[in-house]
């Protein structure tokens, strides 16, 4: 069973990217812990389309796609706007150093990583598409 | 994201309900930017009713963190859902900031 929605690029919409999520693994046995990390995970990679690759522009827009095959979660957020945006390599934050020097951003893309078993950034076309799965026990 | 500012002697407490992500997180920035809540001797946040913490939120804190230790201003969280202790845990923030589970031990922090 998939799921898809769109939404424009404007972060007053992630709240509705959190309740799709949490509306599709709804059916399923799961934790609470376990659907807010798909849940952030998700609206971790929206925020970045939205702020980073996208500047905020209400003009553009994102298309996310859940399915599930046996006990698998597969997500594809793909992005329609000109700018390719490839997060580097995964790296550990220094939290000690955020904390000295007030950071307020870096720590996103981190958690990404931590909450799914496999994260991946490609190009299609001239657009940008990130695939996240996570197995559900 | 509503913030209820409750100040009492030398102690501010504030109430988080909802969710904080990257659209409210500005809210509770312009709380914790106050000069004034460095006045207090602690502030102890309330996460009774903080049902989402993204790392904009996490941000937030993180933010303000050095500045109320330069200031002697000690930040204690309590009444924290498991689902939202876990985000703290999964960055190993739980190590570098003080988490209690309720008020009487956020009190006696």
């Amino acid at each position: 069973m998939k799921s898809v929605l769109r939404i424009a690029c404007s972060r007053r919409h992630l709240q509705q990217v959190r309740d799709f999520v949490r509306n599709y693994l709804s059916s399923r046995q799961l934790s609470e812990v376990t659907v807010n990390q798909v849940v952030l995970a998700v609206d971790e990679v929206v925020a970045n389309f939205i702020i980073h690759a996208n500047g905020e522009d209400e003009n553009q827009f994102l298309d996310l796609e859940l399915a599930i095959n046996e006990h698998d979660l597969n997500v594809e957020i793909a992005d329609h706007g000109d700018t390719i945006f490839l997060p580097g390599a995964h790296q550990s934050p220094d939290l000690r150093d955020y904390i000295r020097q007030g950071r307020k951003g870096g720590m996103g893309m981190t958690l990404v990583n931590r909450l799914m078993d496999r994260v991946e950034f490609f190009t299609r076309g001239n657009h940008t598409v990130c695939h996240l799965s996570k197995h559900l026990a | 994201m509503k913030v209820t500012a409750q100040p009492s002697a030398d102690t501010l407490t504030l109430l988080l309900d909802g969710e904080l992500d990257a659209s409210s997180a500005i809210v509770l920035d312009t709380e914790l930017a106050k000069p004034d809540i460095l006045n207090f001797h602690k502030v102890l946040i309330d996460c009774a009713k903080l049902s989402y913490i993204s790392s904009a939120g996490l941000g937030v804190f993180i933010s303000h963190l050095q500045r109320f230790q330069d200031a002697n201003v000690k930040l204690v969280f309590f009444n924290m859902q498991e689902k939202v202790f876990n985000v703290f845990e999964i960055l190993g923030l739980d190590a570098l900031m003080t988490i209690v589970p309720s008020a009487t031990e956020a009190e006696a922090a």
